[in-house]
């Protein structure tokens, strides 16, 4: 901490904080080399690894921006992208309070507990009176706090006269407390502040399980629209050119478009020929030739030479806020979603209190007097309250998503576990999903020293074709040879010299219809080709799938003749050239049919669908907006991870199931004892931590669910 | 009887110190990169390096 406090008066050095999600470290290495790295950097004062969240905060002075510190990282050998202020913040917040309101209750729990053992052994007289005074003392400061999520949430329910879980739950717990009080001010024999702080302890521990495994909502539409370039140069009327906020741009503007530069708005080419990336948009990782008369849309970079656009749409009109529009649109039917524990709430609760009601009732008949009468009424209340049911659920899916994330898949909720068991028929992307999504380079006719200098060169450059060649070759365990006067020469080629000789990474000279590039050393050239393979498992995970009961399909953005080549590999039904609108209508089509359907998929372009599927995966290579899209992302170059997470979210909701079968067989074996009147504060803070083991122990099972 | 009004408070004091401290440590972030702190370990000249 002590570097970030040295900080002088001078304007120079004012601070900037900046934040990148870096999703490539694994390793104690990883994490030295990039504090090393950065901090190494002029201009960086600090830089600081969150190992668990997979990001570095960066502070740095005014010299220093994030795509410089990208650059920075992406030397280090890391692919990072700035993160914005703190995406976790409001969740964590959420998290932070719960966590708070258990350590209160755990606290009031041990300590009454204590006091409340020696009430049943025994204690009597002033003993006990003091005792229960002391009780008091703890308890109604604890409720009051570590209640609150629950009167807030019941409160809430009530005013716009619905019920949920909370609403029983604040009940009871109310009139334990308010009663427990009475009996303490009339010295009376039984108080039940140990069994109303336990329950809140119980279910305060369900719901913190739930919110920590909450990961982050979809705040899809920022990161989307940060993808499109900020500002153009746009060309004057006297041939100068103005650098344009893109609020600032306008159809029928010229814009100047540099190499390496995001385009900031839809436009024609009215000059210059080259190639861009539009893996944004269509998912395509090939870079794709341009010339005059093409159309580009902003997100797409320009990989080549200089090119002047003509721009047609601006701001929201560009291809790329349509794909967020709808995202945001197709979003909206999932957070309709109804999730297991409220259904069962909304059946759970009138139930038990007109049983409550029914209790008093038929004890004041019965001419008990309404003190007595009322006792049991609460004491039904006690028994009856949700306890194992507040854990019945977030406990087994807390298990399952530890399960998962041990095998590479980072559920984001538990409602996408629950919508993950239910779906039954999964529609595939193509490029990035079926397949690698990485143009890999083809080195098994490179030797030894080829290699080397490859890796050499490669390594440098930011060209889609120069990473897949350094990621192949890295792949292999290849040292980098130490190639030296490096550049790269727009349009053509990256040149530098090893050994007394020139070397260069080429364009190949016959533009054939597969991707390659030209290694030359001296006079010696050599073709590398590259493709985009299938991933290992694609066909045995789509028979996996079919084994339980998923029927597979694809749906891609992709030329539908190599969208067919793939069907027809792993037996399934194709179809290619869809627009985002369509893929959309496609899975509304599937969800009109009564299919709750999976969407599998990386591109920006499969965002809409992502949000719009009633459960969705995207890999870990997948744009950040499809990733926050997605229900879940699962990491590594293996597709049998998709199989894996509908198959444990199957389990889950088995135990999940159990877990509330067993809670009402307790409370239904429970209830009569309460109803006669039998349940002492014993009875009652033996039966609740009883029942709350059962379903944690049940839920523990799910640990192996993953293997 | 008297041994209680000594244990008592000691209990509640130990039980009240230990809250303390878990709130404390949330509001410290010791509990942000836990993952992070089990690598951490493993680097070995971070005491060269820094300072």
């Amino acid at each position: 901490m002590n570097q970030f406090s040295a900080l002088s008066a001078d304007t120079h050095d004012a601070a900037f904080d900046s934040r990148f999600t870096v999703p490539g470290m694994r390793c104690a290495g990883c994490i030295a080399k990039i504090e090393r790295g950065l901090g190494g950097l002029k201009g960086v004062e600090a830089a600081r690894v969150n190992f668990s969240a997979k990001r570095v905060a960066v502070r740095h002075d005014a010299t220093l921006d994030e795509d410089a510190l990208v650059e920075a990282l992406l030397q280090l050998g890391f692919e990072a992208q700035p993160a914005s202020e703190n995406p976790l913040a409001d969740d964590d917040k959420d998290t932070r309070r719960l966590l708070r309101a258990l350590a209160v209750a755990g606290f009031g729990m041990m300590n009454i507990m204590l006091l409340s053992v020696s009430v049943w052994s025994g204690a009597g007289g002033v003993t006990r009176e003091m005792f229960h005074w002391l009780s008091a003392l703890i308890a109604l400061p604890v409720v009051a706090y570590a209640g609150q999520p629950f009167f807030a949430s019941a409160a809430m329910a009530l005013r716009y006269r619905r019920t949920n879980m909370d609403v029983p739950i604040s009940i009871g717990v109310l009139l334990a407390t308010g009663m427990s009080f009475y009996e303490t001010l009339t010295g009376g024999e039984h108080a039940y502040f140990d069994g109303a702080v336990m329950l809140l302890f119980f279910l305060l521990a369900g719901r913190a399980l739930d919110a920590m495994m909450r990961g982050r909502t979809r705040a899809g539409i920022g990161a989307l629209l940060g993808r499109m370039g900020k500002s153009a140069s746009v060309l004057q009327a006297d041939g100068s050119t103005r650098r344009v906020d893109a609020a600032g741009l306008a159809p029928g503007m010229v814009m100047l478009v540099a190499a390496g530069e995001a385009l900031a708005a839809d436009g024609e080419i009215i000059e210059g020929a080259g190639a861009v990336d539009n893996a944004m948009l269509t998912g395509e990782s090939a870079p794709e030739p341009v010339a005059v008369g093409d159309m580009v849309h902003a997100g797409a970079v320009n990989l080549t030479a200089p090119l002047r656009i003509r721009i047609t749409a601006t701001q929201c009109d560009t291809a790329l806020a349509e794909i967020a529009r709808l995202m945001d649109e197709a979003g909206q039917s999932r957070s309709r979603y109804v999730r297991i524990a409220d259904r069962a709430a909304r059946l759970y609760a009138p139930a038990v209190h007109s049983l409550a009601l029914l209790a008093f009732a038929g004890w004041m008949m019965a001419g008990a007097g309404w003190h007595h009468s009322l006792v049991i009424a609460i004491s039904v209340l006690i028994i009856t309250c949700p306890c194992a049911m507040g854990l019945a659920v977030p406990a087994a899916q807390v298990v399952a998503s530890g399960a998962l994330v041990r095998k590479g898949v980072l559920v984001k909720d538990g409602s996408a576990l629950e919508r993950l068991a239910e779906v039954d028929t999964a529609v595939f992307d193509k490029t990035g999903t079926l397949t690698l999504g990485e143009a890999r380079a083809d080195i098994s006719l490179l030797d030894a020293d080829a290699r080397r200098i490859a890796l050499g060169l490669a390594q440098t450059s930011r060209h889609p074709l120069s990473r897949g060649l350094a990621a192949s070759l890295q792949g292999a365990g290849i040292v980098p040879a130490a190639v030296t006067g490096l550049h790269e020469e727009s349009g053509h080629g990256l040149v530098g010299q090893f050994g007394g000789k020139i070397v260069a990474l080429e364009r190949p000279g016959d533009a054939g219809s597969n991707l390659a590039t030209v290694l030359r050393i001296g006079d010696r050239t050599q073709l590398i080709e590259f493709g985009d393979p299938l991933r290992v498992d694609a066909r045995e995970t789509v028979e996996q799938l079919n084994a339980i009961g998923l029927e597979s399909r694809i749906v891609s953005g992709d030329r539908a003749d190599s969208v067919a080549a793939v069907a027809h590999t792993l037996g399934i039904a194709g179809q290619g050239g869809v627009s985002p609108t369509r893929k959309l209508e496609a899975l509304e089509q599937l969800k009109a049919q009564g299919h709750l359907p999976l969407m599998v998929g990386d591109g920006l372009n499969d965002g809409p669908a992502l949000a719009a599927a009633h459960a969705s995966l995207a890999p870990g290579t997948a744009s950040d907006a499809s990733q926050q899209a997605a229900d879940a992302v699962f990491l590594g170059e293996r597709l049998m991870p998709v199989a894996l997470a509908i198959r444990v979210a199957r389990a889950t909701m088995r135990v999940v199931r159990q877990n509330i079968g067993f809670s009402i067989v307790y409370n239904v074996l429970a209830v009569p004892l309460a109803l006669a009147g039998m349940v002492t504060p014993l009875v009652a803070a033996i039966a609740m931590s009883l029942s709350s083991l059962v379903v944690v122990a049940n839920s523990l099972r799910l640990a192996r669910a993953a293997r | 009887m008297t041994g209680l009004t000594i244990l008592i408070p000691i209990a509640l004091g130990m039980g009240a110190f230990g809250l303390a401290v878990f709130f404390w440590a949330m509001k410290a972030g010791q509990f942000e990169d836990l993952d992070g702190a089990a690598q951490r370990i493993l680097i070995d000249d971070e005491d060269d390096d820094a300072a």
